[in-house]
């Protein structure tokens, strides 16, 4: 099973998904976010997933469940990059991810964790 | 036409991987992928924790008007499904899940057949057509 790294710059951790994910990669993911929150007190995480090429139901609702479980620790969890064809699918799956901000890009998504009061 | 057995993590991977190259070749646009590769994700996953593992086999097909398309289907020999409508239904979940993974994948395809029958196992079919 391939894992994804886990940067911290700051007061944020980047994730930045460049593999093709199996559920036990994304599951993974979500315990080492949920451990490096509470070991460094972070304020905000980025996920990148330009790279991904499918967010299926499970791999939406772990994603959704990373903002979840980030706000239990104080933190914000965007969600950037996603591919055109990929917001439609999710959609059109009836997913809404609920619970976890968006931005266009990293550089956005960094603006909008900075901008926090 | 490519015969893909379903017994783990990866083999799903493996499957939507398949999917992507066959449906590339097969005309249908980028969109038109993103949503029967996530379909399949869908049905795969489907085959492995509620089927105890499966088969998927993924083809081109060509409609009577000269169409092309994919066509992915996925056996099992789990337990079955008792009410498939109810299966069917958004938001009805089995398990752990949110319930929209048999649902949502019949909306991202154009054709799709589900047989079940408790004891007997699970076959599903979906095509998505080329534009």
């Amino acid at each position: 099973m391939d894992r994804v790294p886990i940067l911290k710059i700051g007061t944020t951790l980047f994730v930045s998904i460049q593999i093709d994910l199996q559920d036990e990669s994304v599951v993974r993911l979500q315990e080492d976010l949920a451990d490096e929150l509470a070991a460094t007190g972070a304020r905000g995480v980025i996920i990148d997933i330009t790279a991904v090429e499918i967010v299926d139901s499970f791999i939406g609702r772990m994603l959704a469940m990373i903002g979840s479980i980030s706000r239990l620790f104080d933190a914000e969890t965007v969600l950037v990059g996603m591919r055109p064809a990929v917001a439609i699918t999710l959609t059109e799956l009836g997913l809404s991810l609920r619970g976890v901000r968006t931005a266009l890009n990293a550089e956005k998504g960094l603006e909008l964790l900075n901008g926090r009061a | 036409m490519d015969e893909l057995p379903i017994r783990t993590g990866d083999d799903v991977v493996r499957v939507r991987q398949q999917v992507r190259v066959v449906a590339a070749k097969t005309g249908l646009s980028l969109v038109d992928q993103t949503k029967v590769v996530t379909a399949a994700s869908e049905l795969a996953r489907n085959a492995l924790v509620h089927g105890g593992g499966g088969l998927a086999r993924v083809e081109v097909v060509t409609s009577a008007l000269g169409k092309s398309g994919v066509r992915i289907g996925f056996t099992d020999e789990g337990p079955g499904i008792a009410d498939v409508d109810l299966a069917l239904t958004d938001g009805w979940s089995s398990g752990v899940g949110l319930g929209l993974g048999l649902s949502g994948a019949r909306r991202l395809v154009d054709e799709f057949d589900l047989t079940s029958k408790p004891g007997s196992g699970t076959s599903v079919v979906v095509v998505k057509w080329s534009r």
